[in-house]
């Protein structure tokens, strides 16, 4: 009796009003995207608001029993269930079904399950087990290829099954091993990747290869190399260039500027590399190499998109970034979902008189685009409140995974926060035309059980852990 | 215990910065930019389109030949429907529980927000009542619509049908939109700009029940409907009417141009089909049923698109030019022993006298005379070889409007065949090809092709000494009653006026000589002027065809009856002509050829060759 009455005390109830409401509005919102007049009652299990509330009635059932079993498990046999994981997410490409184009379901008679869903807890689990280990050091190659290994296998097998969005889901673990001491250097490195990537596809490789150039004689100037050497190495490298480019002109060659550029530098690489040794000033070498590795960053951009990536990411990443517009294509969806939201106004048309996600002018009205309902009918309000009550949840859990004992349980937090995050950060962004189509559901909101019984699963293992925060130390 | 638990903040920094985003992106396209709220709104408005009625169309006397009738398609819009009383909605409608509940599934897998058709034209009657009680059974309307009439079954082919417009239409031509009709044959096709009008436009603010709630922007974008301009056709629908009676149950066409203005009077392809066949819900499927199933092609029009050999009626063209080359004057004689005979070459003609002169020769039809005639012409030394000398006929021919396209306004018409003097070099594989090798044409066979309209035309030509008007099927559009100038123009042909006579002459004796081959087309009081032809056709019995105009003086008809495998120019061809210049000029059949117009009533080619064929 004692240990239940401390279970129930020592529960974040914040957390656990946060996931409710989250979870009730999800529902009402089931509802009016999905509004049929024949079936008004919103307890109608034929439709999908009567399902998502059987869902959400599991969940409740699924998060008790997460709470009653006790935390010790849920490091102990962090590896077990990463494991089981991984074997149904390769048993999922060979017996799952196809919806949608992706192979991630299986089929139990009219109930579809999706592992990938699932993956994730297990491998937050087995992350927070991992870098918890006494012995982990971030820094050292072994630890980082087993992290790496850990978080790719599953990534792997759903990018296997297609199933882009949910692949991705992995690289949000970045911000976790930043906060276990990863270099902030990654994530800065992170960013300009992002960075040039965008550049590189609106404007050519070759512009951004000059605006590398540019970061690279302000890096050398700060780092203190005499204004006169930086202006006698870029003649130098203009000389090369400008020499290359009538070759080009002159010869039948057809060569890009771009290419022209990297093979400048190239040629001028020993005598600088000679000229910073003789000079002693070996920083400048690690611009060099910055310069070096970009442009062959920025090549690989270019390659990958055009050469590897299919044409209909292509056209949802032109898509995104303006370079196409194709607003019934492509960008069809984004575009009927902007529209929804932005005709909600600042305080929405009211419950179920949303016309634009009515007319079924907006696919995955219930899924994926559900924020689009959200938008249309409470307007800026609303779906500022949403934002709110999803951003206050997430910051809720760092507060929590902060003044855990154990570092297992903190990173575990952590990994919650961080998978919530991605998700919220590309749902909405999709839906308001800031990130790219990418088909993940929103937390707590989107229809489906597999989603929602994921993240209840992901969210009550960290109340449990910190439900136990005083008790153990690990 | 860790050394980067400061880094939280910077984790905590970034997820609430990506939020502030969000929000800053929503304040801007939710509150700060009208766009999307503009787009929306156009969800908002309910455009109801106003149908113009379509030109009203009539025959030559002001007798209405189609004309409008209300129709009215209930409309419906799932999402506003409340229960009703099915069991009196069914009544009013005629039609079965079942269907109603299908047909409103039907609408709503479309949209529940938005109309559509329920039930198409439903009749007035039936509307009368709806009207009364519509306030019971809420989500649905009645949209009016119009569907053509017809007062008098005929001419289908010649008036036309509409149809609903095809992704086609729409594209090469943004009046329309889905649902509109559109002139598909006929006259509605070719004066569908003319007779469609302009349609008009309401639109209506409409809240998200789609409930009307007032005039959009004061009415502002609102346009009125503009009608149609109404028609007025060169057909006497009388005369049009006893023709088709005439060619029941037999294959075949009837064309009658009046000579001195082209105006169509008579233009009739059999067997025909009820243009009321071609209108409202029934249309589809009376198309495909016509289309598809019916050996007899009803949906063909013989008129225009037939081309069949002109077998002898094209002597008389061959004559006129002729007497014009000067290779015969009219009392040019040539013998005949029953065929003309060139080494061990005989062209086949029947017992008459010999030898004949020119006249004589239209009057007997015979093959020798033409034979030896076009010959004569095709080996004349003046263009130095035969093909230039064929070249030369072929101009003549071709000024009578064969081998070409007349350019009547109607559609469809097809050009004929007159072939040039390389294809027969083709086909006789040498450019030294000579008069004999197509003697055949002479007597209008071989591979000569030539509508019904194109005979007509040759024998207006023949009643107007040697000019022809473009056929033409209206006589007035509108309140200003402008037609194409074209048709008012005179077309000569080749041929001097003066050589018309002794044609003419020929054509009289064809009806009135002593052993005429056309006398059943003879009526008292009046001179009829023609020509009998019977067309050789390897499937079956030959074809039967007479042409004639009359009176002989200022005549007022030109005509030409095709009868396919009706054996004899004489059997049918040339009494139905009779009978249909009688009736035009006299307006009614005298007593002594009732029998004969029993007769022709009577005559079934179609289910006797049939019977032949089981």
């Amino acid at each position: 009796m004692n240990r239940r009455v401390s279970l129930i005390k020592n529960l974040d109830w914040i957390t656990i009003m946060l996931y409710a409401m989250l979870v009730f509005l999800g529902w009402i919102n089931i509802y009016a995207a999905v509004y049929n007049e024949d079936h008004q009652s919103i307890f109608d299990a034929t439709q999908r608001y009567g399902k998502q509330l059987i869902w959400i009635g599991a969940a409740f059932f699924i998060a008790i029993i997460i709470l009653t079993i006790e935390s010790k498990f849920y490091s102990a046999f962090a590896y077990p269930t990463l494991i089981l994981m991984v074997v149904l997410l390769l048993a999922v490409l060979v017996f799952g079904v196809k919806v949608n184009g992706a192979r991630s379901w299986f089929q139990l008679g009219t109930i579809r399950f999706q592992p990938a869903e699932f993956a994730k807890f297990a491998t937050n689990l087995a992350i927070a087990r991992y870098l918890s280990q006494h012995n982990f050091k971030i820094h050292k190659i072994k630890s980082l290829f087993i992290t790496g290994l850990i978080l790719f296998t599953p990534a792997v097998l759903i990018l296997m099954q297609n199933d882009t969005g949910s692949a991705l889901v992995y690289s949000i673990f970045v911000l976790v091993l930043y906060r276990e001491g990863l270099s902030g250097f990654v994530l800065f490195l992170a960013l300009l990747a992002a960075i040039f990537f965008v550049l590189t596809l609106i404007y050519s490789s070759f512009t951004v290869a000059i605006l590398i150039i540019a970061i690279a004689a302000v890096s050398l100037k700060m780092i203190g190399v005499q204004v006169k050497q930086i202006v006698i190495a870029f003649g130098i490298l203009a000389g090369s260039f400008g020499t290359l480019w009538l070759i080009n002109k002159g010869t039948d060659l057809q060569l890009e500027n771009f290419s022209l550029v990297v093979i400048a530098i190239l040629l001028n690489t020993i005598p600088f590399l000679v000229h910073i040794y003789r000079q002693k000033i070996t920083k400048a070498a690690m611009v060099l190499l910055m310069v070096i590795g970009s442009l062959f960053y920025t090549f690989s951009v270019s390659y990958i998109f055009n050469k590897i990536l299919e044409p209909h990411h292509q056209k949802r990443i032109n898509e995104l970034l303006g370079i196409q517009s194709d607003p019934y294509g492509a960008g069809y969806n984004v575009n009927q979902s902007k529209i929804a939201i932005g005709s909600g106004g600042f305080s929405g048309k009211g419950f179920l008189n949303g016309t634009q996600t009515k007319f079924n002018f907006v696919p995955e009205q219930s899924t994926d685009f559900i924020f689009c309902t959200v938008g249309e009918e409470w307007g800026f309000l609303g779906s500022g409140v949403v934002l709110l009550l999803l951003l206050g949840l997430i910051l809720r859990l760092l507060f929590l995974a902060e003044r855990q004992r154990s570092s297992f349980s903190r990173i575990y937090g952590y990994g919650v926060a961080a998978i919530l995050f991605f998700h919220i950060a590309i749902n909405v962004g999709m839906t308001i035309g800031l990130a790219p189509v990418i088909g993940i559901p929103l937390p707590f909101f989107s229809y489906g059980g597999s989603s929602l019984w994921s993240f209840t699963i992901l969210l009550f293992i960290f109340l449990r852990l910190d439900a136990n925060r005083l008790e153990l130390l690990r | 215990m860790n050394n980067y638990s400061n880094r939280r903040f910077i984790i905590g920094g970034i997820f609430a910065f990506v939020i502030l985003i969000f929000l800053i992106r929503l304040f801007n396209i939710q509150i700060v930019n009208d766009q999307y709220k503009l787009s929306a709104e156009s969800n908002s408005q309910r455009r109801v389109t106003q149908y113009a009625a379509r030109g009203l169309i009539y025959d030559r006397n002001g007798e209405l030949l189609v004309y409008n009738q209300a129709a009215y398609d209930i409309m419906i819009i799932p999402r506003q429907v409340k229960i009703f009383d099915t069991l009196d909605f069914c009544n009013l409608l005629g039609i079965e529980k079942e269907d109603v509940i299908k047909r409103i599934r039907k609408a709503k897998k479309y949209s529940r927000y938005r109309s559509s058709i329920f039930m198409k034209q439903i009749s007035s009657e039936r509307y009368a009542v709806l009207q009364e009680k519509l306030y019971k059974f809420p989500g649905f309307f009645v949209q009016t619509r119009t569907l053509r009439k017809y007062p008098h079954h005929n001419a289908a082919h010649t008036l036309g049908y509409l149809g609903e417009v095809n992704d086609k239409h729409i594209k090469r031509d943004k009046y329309y939109s889905k649902g509109d009709y559109i002139g598909k044959s006929g006259l509605e096709n070719t004066y569908e700009s003319v007779l469609r009008g302009a349609k008009g436009l309401k639109v209506y603010w409409v809240d998200v029940y789609n409930r009307i709630k007032g005039s959009f922007h004061d009415g502002d974008l609102d346009k009125n409907a503009v009608e149609g301009q109404n028609i007025t056709t060169t057909l006497d629908i009388t005369l049009q009417e006893y023709g088709e009676k005439l060619m029941q149950n037999k294959k075949g066409g009837i064309v009658a141009i009046e000579p001195n203005t082209g105006e169509i009077l008579v233009k009739l392809s059999s067997p025909g089909y009820d243009p009321e066949m071609f209108v409202g819900r029934a249309m589809s499927e009376n198309y495909r049923e016509l289309a598809n199933n019916d050996t007899l092609r009803p949906l063909f029009d013989r008129s225009m698109m037939a081309t069949y050999a002109p077998g002898s009626i094209f002597k008389l063209v061959q004559a006129l030019i002729a007497l014009q080359e000067g290779i015969i004057t009219p009392h040019t004689r040539f013998k005949c022993h029953n065929g003309y005979h060139v080494g061990r070459f005989t062209q086949k003609c029947h017992h008459h006298k010999s030898p004949l002169d020119l006249k004589e020769s239209i009057q007997h039809s015979c093959n020798a005379y033409y034979a030896q005639t076009f010959r004569n012409i095709l080996d004349a030394p003046r263009f130095g070889s035969v093909s230039e000398s064929y070249t030369n006929w072929r101009r003549h021919i071709t000024s009578f409007g064969f081998g070409g396209r007349l350019g009547t306004d109607l559609p469809s018409e097809l050009t004929g065949f007159i072939p040039k003097a390389s294809y027969h070099a083709k086909q006789l594989k040498t450019k030294n090809w000579k008069s004999l090798n197509i003697v055949s044409m002479a007597i209008g066979q071989g591979p000569l092709l030539i509508t019904p309209l194109q005979m007509a035309n040759m024998v207006s030509c023949i009643a107007n000494r040697g000019y022809y008007y473009i056929p033409h099927i209206v006589k007035s559009i509108g309140d200003d009653g402008i037609i194409d100038p074209k048709f008012l123009e005179k077309q000569q042909t080749t041929i001097d006026p003066k050589y018309f006579e002794p044609v003419i002459d020929g054509m009289d004796l064809v009806v009135h000589g002593e052993d005429g081959t056309g006398r059943s087309a003879a009526i008292k009081d009046i001179r009829v002027c023609g020509k009998t032809g019977t067309v050789e056709n390897p499937h079956g019995d030959d074809h039967s065809v007479f042409v004639a105009f009359a009176p002989r003086e200022n005549p007022k008809i030109a005509i030409v009856v095709y009868v396919e495998n009706g054996v004899w120019g004489s059997r049918y061809a040339a009494p139905i002509s009779g009978l249909m210049i009688e009736k035009y000029l006299k307006g009614k059949i005298s007593k002594n050829k009732k029998y004969l117009e029993k007769r022709m009533l009577d005559a079934d080619l179609i289910h006797i060759e049939k019977d032949k064929e089981e």
